[in-house]
């Protein structure tokens, strides 16, 4: 497949382009992060991309999805991370929804998928238990009871969770504690007896909720996939996670770069314009090529996930690994270019670099993704 | 059968009963890649012949028109030839600047004389071609050249001093920049000559690099004549061409890192790696060296990618920035040279040998390679001069 858009792609593209110009300005996350405001995104803009078809996109018109794939997801990520529009378009659509796809049965997809794809149901992927990303290493256990699960343990950076209307939880129902096998996924109402969640105000403005779960039951129904099973489906969803993150990187990142580049032919000193030194042209430069392999892998990611090439899952975290080393390089550097600006909180760059920063560890760092990568293949 | 099946097959038949034996080995280190020339009757007549039948077809160059000897085929047909000829492990029949830089600068911007006279022999083999670029005062600021060519009527005497002249002491004919207005500024006083070597003006003398090989020379010129006609271009219109033929060759550098790898070619990273670093779980057994690895073998994808990124783009009519080839000749080197420096940490004090026993064939090759490609960030133009054009032309930033 040519690592090209399709007219429609682009079409795509130009609609997401304007509507969160208009309607998701970076001013909005300053808005709601100084007013605290309690969702952490607008729900009228949430509605209005539901509206617009976003939060279905990768899903079968079955459940009032646009049966699209995650190309095309990607393609509007890249969009809202151009003005970090904060939405639960990762959390609820991108991890949540595929979570559905690919391991709920039918009669779950009716249930839940449905609500997703018209922004009413909110799903949050609550999987991480320590500082870093590192999905087998659960200590969460699910215990049968009767003829349902309980669920006791803790989980971390649950991102958009203290809205979430539904939890996927990863728990151990067999093995120790950094196994591979014998993981389940739940999907568990966030208001059961027994659910803790508290809010976790992050470093970006966005939100990711502290987990606790005490005794929480489970219903043989709200079991995902297989029994035990659970890491083979978490891998998909992660792929989908990795590629779709990649892509919202990419658009922050390249923004960051645009306005860092603006500044660099406007500010003056010495009586020239800045980016007429050649110590930052350079640098600019070098920012420029990480951007141009950046939005290959991506790409490229996105259509073999589409695709379901083989390789689908090592181009997923070769993109995943290459934004996360760029994400660093390129968002400091924009706020060194920046100068003393760059440091006030009413400059955005900042805002860049924060968001930046909390994308670069989500889903695992470029170490992890290396690791990864090494070992499919083989080494 | 399609089209492109049935040319398949053709290319497979005729391959079969036309690329001898002896061309289908890998390189063994000692064999030179065959670069024709005038002098061709002095090297390997296996080769020779494994080239002139190919020419025949014209395909040592597979998409250039057949009016002027090239194949004439589509770029489809071009890549089932190349996966033909890969397919029995066929070398290249032909190594040459010729094919690489000037052939497709003379078919975009050459006269039709100039093309009838001077592609045909590039395609046959016929006449080896070196460059002559840069001078001893002239390397990154190469529009300071100084070499001179006076106007004499039908002809240019030319003196002066070329430097890093690839494979001069072999060549035939040489494309040079020269300075035809001393008075003009130094970009519009530059014209684009072709001069035969075959003549008392010109010698040569090899330079030997760190490496120990010595693929660059001097070129001298006192009193050379070229011919009038062989002036490419416009009179003082030289740089435009220059900077043309450029593009030609950053592409060529920065593809260095995918040549066909030779006998002693090492075996793939990751494999080198668990020999030399031993293995724990079936991994290398180094984390950190293994680290590089993974980023070393994701870099070199994310480039194949945006390389083929960038042919679908132009396929698809997308504007492609003429500084493209400044971005692939920065990365592409950079990663080459990450990758040698990369195996050298892996074989250890095996990499420190430079001739003799003790030591594989591919570790000394190894090394020496490694030391070759500290060049490669500095032939064909500099890594900052390749940032100086992304930031002028792509980015807009002012002088």
């Amino acid at each position: 497949m040519p690592l090209v858009l399709t007219e429609e792609q682009e079409l795509l593209r130009e609609t997401a382009r304007e509507f969160v110009a208009e309607r998701a300005p970076i001013a909005q996350l300053r808005q709601l992060r100084d007013e605290r405001d309690p969702s952490g995104f607008s729900r009228e803009l949430w509605s209005e991309m539901a509206q617009l078809g976003w939060a279905g996109i990768p899903f079968s018109e079955e459940y009032g999805g646009a049966d699209l794939g995650y190309t095309e997801l990607g393609i509007v990520l890249e969009e809202t991370g151009r003005t970090l529009a904060a939405s639960p378009l990762v959390s609820s659509v991108l991890l949540g929804g595929s979570t559905l796809l690919l391991g709920g049965n039918e009669t779950q997809r009716k249930e839940w998928l449905t609500g997703v794809c018209g922004g009413e149901t909110l799903l949050a992927l609550a999987i991480q238990e320590g500082p870093h990303h590192s999905p087998w290493n659960v200590a969460t256990r699910a215990e049968t009871d009767g003829d349902g699960y309980r669920l006791n343990g803790a989980k971390t950076f649950v991102v958009d969770g203290h809205v979430a209307d539904r939890l996927i939880v990863a728990a151990r129902s067999a093995g120790e504690q950094s196994e591979r096998d014998g993981l389940t996924l739940f999907c568990v109402d966030a208001s059961a007896p027994g659910v803790g969640l508290a809010r976790a105000s992050m470093v970006d403005g966005r939100n990711a909720a502290r987990l606790t779960l005490d005794g929480v039951r489970a219903e043989r129904s709200e079991v995902l996939g297989e029994i035990g099973q659970g890491a083979e489906l978490l891998d998909a969803v992660l792929d989908r996670g990795a590629a779709g993150l990649a892509a919202e990187m990419l658009g922050s990142l390249d923004t960051a770069f645009q306005k860092t580049l603006a500044y660099l032919k406007q500010r003056e000193q010495f009586g020239v314009p800045i980016g007429s030194f050649q110590a930052l042209k350079h640098r600019a430069a070098r920012m420029f090529v990480q951007l141009e392999l950046s939005r290959s892998v991506v790409l490229d990611a996105l259509q073999a996930l589409d695709g379901d090439h083989p390789d689908a899952s090592a181009k997923a975290s070769l993109a995943k690994a290459q934004l996360s080393d760029a994400a660093p390089s390129i968002a400091n550097e924009c706020v060194q270019m920046h100068g003393g600006i760059g440091v006030t909180d009413e400059e955005d760059i900042g805002l860049y670099l924060k968001r930046a920063r909390v994308t670069q560890f989500a889903l695992g760092d470029a170490a992890f993704h290396r690791d990864r990568y090494a070992g499919m293949h083989g080494y | 059968m399609s089209d492109l099946e049935s040319f398949r097959a053709e290319v497979r038949d005729w391959l079969e009963k036309n690329c001898p034996p002896e061309m289908r080995t890998p390189y063994d280190g000692q064999t030179q890649s065959y670069w024709g020339g005038r002098k061709r009757h002095e090297q390997d007549p296996i080769a020779r012949g494994w080239c002139e039948r190919m020419a025949e077809r014209g395909w040592t160059a597979p998409t250039w028109p057949r009016e002027y000897g090239g194949g004439g085929l589509s770029r489809a047909e071009a890549r089932v030839l190349e996966q033909e000829m890969a397919r029995i492990h066929a070398r290249p029949p032909l190594a040459s600047i010729g094919l690489m830089m000037l052939g497709p600068m003379l078919l975009e911007t050459g006269t039709e004389e100039q093309k009838r006279e001077h592609v045909p022999p590039i395609v046959k083999g016929e006449i080896k071609w070196c460059q002559g670029y840069s001078e001893p005062g002239a390397g990154s600021d190469l529009a300071s050249l100084q070499t001179r060519a006076e106007d004499r009527g039908d002809h240019f005497i030319v003196n002066g001093q070329k430097i890093w002249t690839s494979g001069a002491d072999t060549a035939d004919m040489i494309f040079c920049l020269v300075r035809t207005d001393p008075e003009a500024p130094k970009h519009d006083g530059i014209s684009f000559l072709l001069i035969d070597m075959d003549q008392p003006g010109v010698t040569t003398s090899p330079i030997r690099l760190i490496s120990g090989s010595s693929p660059f020379c001097q070129t001298f010129f006192s009193d050379a004549r070229a011919e009038k006609r062989d002036l490419i271009g416009t009179l003082n219109g030289g740089w435009t061409v220059a900077k043309r033929l450029l593009q030609f060759e950053r592409q060529g550098i920065g593809n260095m890192g995918n040549r066909n790898p030779g006998a002693n070619a090492p075996p793939p990273l990751p494999e080198l790696a668990k020999r030399y670093c031993g293995t724990r779980d079936g991994r290398i057994a180094d984390p950190l060296i293994r680290d590089r690895v993974a980023r070393l073998e994701m870099q070199q994808q994310a480039i194949q990618k945006t390389m083929a990124r960038s042919g679908d783009e132009a396929k698809a009519g997308q504007n492609v920035s003429a500084a493209t080839s400044s971005s692939f000749k920065l990365i592409g080197t950079e990663c080459n040279q990450a990758k040698f420096d990369l195996m050298t940490s892996i074989l250890g004090a095996q990499s420190l040998g430079w001739e003799g026993d003790g030591f594989e064939a591919y570790e000394l090759e190894t090394t020496r390679q490694w030391l070759r490609s500290f060049a490669n960030t500095i032939e064909g133009g500099t890594s900052e001069v390749q940032l100086n054009i992304i930031a002028k032309r792509v980015l807009g930033l002012p002088d």
